[in-house]
């Protein structure tokens, strides 16, 4: 089972499709100022990931070489046509509010990076169970991006969550007279703030890496 | 001017130079309190204050000697430009919010000082303006001085209808383009309670004061004067021609030079030695860019002023200004494409 546990590190933390790939940028940026549609965007893209994965892993051995590529994204195409349509269906509001981000998870470089370096060369258990990982990866990120833009722009949190379950409401959480930083909402904003989140993940990684020399150090200290 | 051989050149200290920088905004900063009241200097105060605060604190973080680079004095520059930059009157956290910005985020996640490749100050009151247009619209009318009141606006409740205005360049920009007026720049600069000779009524004084302390900059051999020079000849040139070709839509040169920032622009902005290009032709092509996009956005635009958004978007151009302009080798020819 170390084999899943590590497919999950790698996921969640080591080899995180933004924090240290940097891949899928644009929905990423354009998604994040609300948690609730970073979230729901971020959930649509862990479904696609996870059959994706799952579809190319079963079907691996059929798949000419040369054409895998077009092969693959008619295989997300159709997942994410799928999701597309459900969304449509079950959750209108929503649909409307992330619009053509949802058939462009067609185009998000994670699905078809982790296609076509992992589910492509691994079995389907393994692949299935990173696509999942990869997706909670991406969906912790933006999540958390999402949640940072959304309380510094405008003070709320889980502004439209009546949009996925009725009934429930935005919190204020700073007072109503609070101005808004218009600033953090807007593109550059994003970057700003993933730009620190990454900075914020070196600092971690460092920091963990010093300790473990340090810790290295002492072991060859007590047993000479 | 020494003429003795050997020459030595005292190398000028980061300090020396900030301080020289510090005292030529004096001129401008007393005709500012003088037309627009005390406000500005309390802006100021809470600027430097703010901007030594997290100057400091950026250092210890950093592990850097603190008191070293606390007592260059870039810090209070950075804060002074900003609280010239913004109306003396908006609320003090506005200030607060910009100076942190500068300090911490345009400046120590750069590098720190002789890293960070945009402007702090501007990269400041480019993040207010979007985000808060409605504070910084608002600017003091000349001569409503009351200081009880300006105290108010900047820390209690704003009630200020009786004391705001827009720039004469708003006014000017909107005047022109509400049609069915038919006013033209003649019409609108007859206006003398909002204009007065040249740019607008006490800013054109403000703006004559940065000039002298600027023209004492290059005196000093402070600043060079390339960026100075070449912002005023292509901000008047572009003016001034279009003023030419049609006088009922473009105002002329003395206007568009007297009003706004263009003078903080070309004296204390434009020359930051950090973010501004440093080999000498350099200096003239990045000077009259910020000049030419400035007269775009003020004519054009919807913001009031652009110096803030061309001076940033000409130091994305500096790296590429700097590699096609760098000087031959002394001894070396001059390479011809």
């Amino acid at each position: 089972m170390s084999a899943y546990r590590d497919i999950a590190r790698s996921g969640l933390w080591k080899q995180n499709a933004i924090l240290t790939q940097l891949l899928g940028l644009c929905p990423l940026l354009a998604i994040s100022t609300s948690m609730v549609n970073a979230v729901s965007l971020g959930l649509a893209t862990i479904m696609v990931m996870a059959v994706a994965n799952l579809a190319v892993s079963s079907l691996r051995s059929f798949i000419p070489y040369e054409i895998r590529i077009p092969v693959f994204i008619l295989i997300i195409a159709a997942l994410v046509t799928v999701v597309d349509l459900s969304f449509n269906a079950w959750l209108h509001d929503l649909y409307l509010v992330l619009g053509i981000f949802i058939p462009l998870i067609v185009t998000n470089c994670i699905v078809l990076a982790r296609v076509e370096a992992f589910a492509a060369k691994n079995p389907v258990g393994a692949s299935t169970w990173d696509g999942i990982m990869m997706g909670v990866g991406f969906v912790w990120v933006i999540g958390l991006l999402g949640l940072i833009r959304e309380f510094i722009g405008q003070g709320t949190l889980f502004s439209g969550i009546d949009m996925v379950v009725p009934g429930l409401h935005a919190i204020q959480v700073l007072p109503e007279d609070y101005p808004g930083f218009l600033v953090v909402m807007l593109p550059p904003g994003a970057f700003f703030v993933l730009g620190l989140m990454i900075a914020g993940r070196n600092w971690l990684d460092a920091r963990a890496n010093d300790r473990a020399k340090a810790l290295l150090v002492q072991h060859t200290q007590a047993s000479s | 001017m020494p003429s003795n051989s050997p020459f030595l050149r005292q190398p000028a200290s980061v300090q020396s130079v900030m301080l020289k920088v510090l005292v030529a905004l004096l001129p401008g900063i007393a005709m500012y309190v003088w037309f627009f009241g005390w406000a500005v200097l309390i802006q100021i105060s809470l600027a430097s204050v703010t901007a030594l605060a997290a100057e400091a604190a950026m250092l210890a973080a950093r592990r850097k000697p603190v008191r070293h680079f606390l007592t260059d004095g870039s810090a209070l520059v950075t804060a002074w430009l900003i609280a010239l930059s913004l109306p003396s009157i908006v609320p003090w956290w506005l200030t607060v919010l910009a100076v942190l910005i500068a300090i911490v985020v345009a400046k120590h996640l750069y590098g720190g000082l002789g890293q960070n490749p945009f402007n702090p100050a501007m990269v400041a009151f480019a993040a207010m303006i979007v985000a808060y247009p409605q504070f910084m619209s608002q600017w003091p009318a000349a001569g409503a001085t009351d200081l009880a009141t300006q105290i108010n606006a900047i820390f209690g409740q704003r009630q200020l209808d009786a004391m705001v205005m827009a720039t004469p360049l708003d006014t000017l920009r909107t005047a022109l383009h509400t049609s069915g007026l038919n006013a033209t720049v003649e019409s609108v600069l007859a206006n003398k309670t909002t204009y007065g000779f040249l740019g607008g009524k006490g800013w054109e004084l403000v703006a004559l004061g940065y000039l002298i302390g600027g023209l004492w900059l290059v005196q000093q051999r402070v600043i060079t004067w390339q960026i100075p020079a070449a912002f005023i000849v292509a901000f008047g040139g572009i003016a001034g021609l279009t003023h030419l070709i049609d006088s009922a839509q473009f105002a002329g040169a003395g206007f568009h030079l007297f009003s706004g920032g263009a003078m903080l622009g070309a004296f204390f902005i434009a020359t930051d030695p950090v973010s501004a290009s440093t080999t000498p032709r350099g200096k003239l092509i990045y000077a009259a860019g910020i000049a030419l996009i400035d007269w775009v956005i003020r004519v054009y635009g919807a913001y009031p002023d652009g110096i803030a958004f061309s001076t940033l978007l000409m130091n994305i151009c500096v790296p590429l200004i700097d590699k096609s302009t760098q000087p031959p080798v002394f001894g070396h020819k001059e390479k011809r494409p």
